[in-house]
């Protein structure tokens, strides 16, 4: 398998958010500012990458019956260690996150790749799915956040570049859904256009 | 290498040491991060104690005192300086807000007058209510140095002496009615003293 | 008067879906037609009340008093995983056609955020017993009225006359912002 195409698939051809659609709802849940979504894409690429790791290097330990079970015990004991981790390290962005970080272990995204990846491949190309898929992710919270800051609160990373309020509904619940639709169309075009 | 076969034993092998290798990992990281979580949460508090009361050499959180009010508890932490009180804490809530409960920890002077205040969880309406958030809008800084015995807590709407927030009065007496709950516990608690 | 409070501000003020953000994938998912909306909000309504039950008990009378708090999330998911095996093992025998017609959409009630979301959160509000269990009841209804809702209006937008890039999940997502614009007109009721 080539390594490299294993690795940048998950930014644009086969980005979680933007052409998979997985992963929704800490998407629109936590992509206030450019650091939140951030911060939650790498918490999710982190329990990525170690469940995909776990779950290539147990495969042939797991009966098939039991494998859901399975990999949702994994996942939920990585997501546990980053919900502690954070809480101890990071407890500003712990309480920004909130209730999305517990969250993780439903990600749809997650299970999904311990299914459809790990499960059949072998460690190095799990990992590298893992982290290329979950970087993607990143990407993709990343810049949501930045739009939904910059529209709505009138900054960046926290640096104000107005004076007082930006157009708040985009930092409101509507906002969310109106600013990923419309990046998904604008990213359809882009990729329309280079395809 | 083959899967293993799905039968009873090896579904109940694969699952049961699943569990507890992950179990007894979880138990190994929640005592390592025990005592930085515990920290960081007293960190959180003690700054916003020093947020609202004078400078002080104590502990304040160690000499915690608390008080039932209204199904819910409010808690007191006295600042001292070389012994001698020189303001009180007083963790207080509000659930009159325009979108849920509002937690303010509010600094009384020994006398009972307003040192500070600080908001430590809200969920009003960003650009509106959250303006009583100090780092939204000094809205808040009101308050400082008022005396609720002279100074009314409510909104002037209400006849009190209370300037509301823009197109946000609902929060603005939300965060009053929070304010005047600790006071009303505060001066209650110090005239029995 | 605490139940009324706890079911309008969750079907309406705090709806699950447009405001918690919990459930979204079901609600892109599912809701293109009204038939499988419906079919899905019944067995979450099903799923989240029992769910939020068991875990309740759980919390109160595992968790907390042997301090292992920590394992709040592999417990719940387990207890929800197993759950909707149960409801499939059931459906398949009670209700053949309703179990064809969910399809995959069953097993993905098991990674509906809004089920742990909600069992979650009513641990966080520390709701007794009974309030839990409205709580979940709420909840799932306003699951429900959200997924409902949407199907109606993405059966209308399959015959509307939408531009090309925007068809199918983009303009989907911008309607379902309309929508939620409108629920917040709920805000301040409770």
């Amino acid at each position: 398998m080539n390594q490299l195409k294993n690795f940048t698939k998950g930014f644009i051809k086969e980005n979680p958010v933007f052409a998979l659609f997985l992963g929704l709802c800490p998407t629109l849940g936590v992509t206030t500012t450019a650091i939140n979504g951030m911060g939650m894409g790498l918490a999710t690429t982190f329990v990525l990458l170690m469940a995909n790791i776990v779950v290539s290097l147990i495969k042939n330990f797991i009966p098939d019956k039991v494998r859901i079970p399975s990999f949702i015990v994994i996942i939920a004991s990585f997501v546990t260690i980053v919900e502690l981790t954070m809480q101890a390290y990071l407890p500003d962005l712990f309480e920004a996150l909130g209730l999305f970080i517990p969250l993780i272990v439903v990600n749809c995204l997650v299970l999904g790749r311990a299914e459809a990846f790990a499960s059949k491949n072998n460690l190095l190309s799990s990992a590298v799915d893992g982290l290329g898929m979950g970087l993607g992710f990143t990407f993709a919270l990343t810049l949501l956040g930045a739009v939904r800051e910059i529209l709505g609160s009138g900054s960046i990373f926290g640096l104000k570049f107005i004076e007082g309020d930006g157009m708040l509904i985009f930092i409101l619940s509507p906002g969310a859904f109106i600013a990923l639709g419309y990046l998904i169309v604008i990213i359809n075009k882009l990729s329309k256009k280079g395809a | 290498m083959a899967k293993k076969e799905s039968n009873l034993k090896n579904m109940l092998i694969a699952l049961l040491s699943i569990t507890l290798i992950a179990s007894a990992s979880l138990g190994g990281i929640y005592e390592l991060t025990k005592e930085p979580i515990a920290a960081a949460k007293l960190e959180k508090k003690n700054n916003a104690i020093k947020q609202v009361i004078p400078e002080f050499d104590n502990n304040p959180t160690s000499e915690v005192y608390k008080a039932a009010v209204d199904n819910d508890t409010l808690y007191f932490y006295p600042g001292k300086k070389g012994g001698d009180i020189v303001g009180t804490a007083v963790e207080t809530f509000t659930n009159l807000g325009f979108s849920g409960e509002i937690k303010v920890m509010v600094g009384f002077l020994p006398d009972g007058t307003i040192n500070d205040v600080a908001v430590l969880e809200h969920e009003e309406t960003p650009g509106l209510g959250d303006k009583m958030d100090r780092k939204k809008s000094d809205w808040s800084v009101q308050f400082q140095g008022k005396n609720p015995e002279t100074f009314r807590l409510l909104v002037k709407k209400d006849g009190g002496d209370v300037d509301a927030i823009t197109a946000s009065t609902i929060s603005s007496r939300a965060f009053c009615d929070a304010l005047a709950r600790a006071y009303e516990e505060y001066k209650s608690i110090n005239d029995n003293k | 008067m605490e139940y009324i409070i706890i079911i309008i501000s969750a079907i309406f003020v705090n709806n699950i879906v447009l405001n918690k953000f919990l459930g979204i994938c079901p609600f892109i998912g599912v809701s293109g037609k009204i038939e499988t909306a419906t079919g899905m909000s019944g067995a979450v309504l099903f799923v989240m009340t029992i769910a939020t039950l068991v875990t309740y008990l759980i919390q109160n009378y595992i968790l907390i008093p042997f301090g292992i708090g920590f394992m709040q999330t592999i417990t719940f998911i387990l207890v929800i995983a197993t759950l909707v095996q149960l409801v499939e093992i059931i459906l398949k025998k009670v209700s053949p056609s309703l179990y064809q017609a969910l399809g995959i959409f069953l097993p993905l009630i098991t990674t509906n955020c809004a089920v742990l979301g909600v069992a979650i959160m009513a641990g966080q509000q520390d709701l007794n017993l009974m309030e839990s269990i409205v709580f979940a009841i709420a909840n799932s209804l306003g699951f429900g009225l959200a997924l409902i809702l949407f199907s109606g209006l993405r059966e209308h937008l399959e015959l509307a006359e939408v531009p090309g890039p925007m068809k199918g999940v983009p303009i989907a997502f911008i309607v379902a912002g309309l929508l939620a614009m409108a629920f917040m007109g709920f805000a301040g009721i409770v």
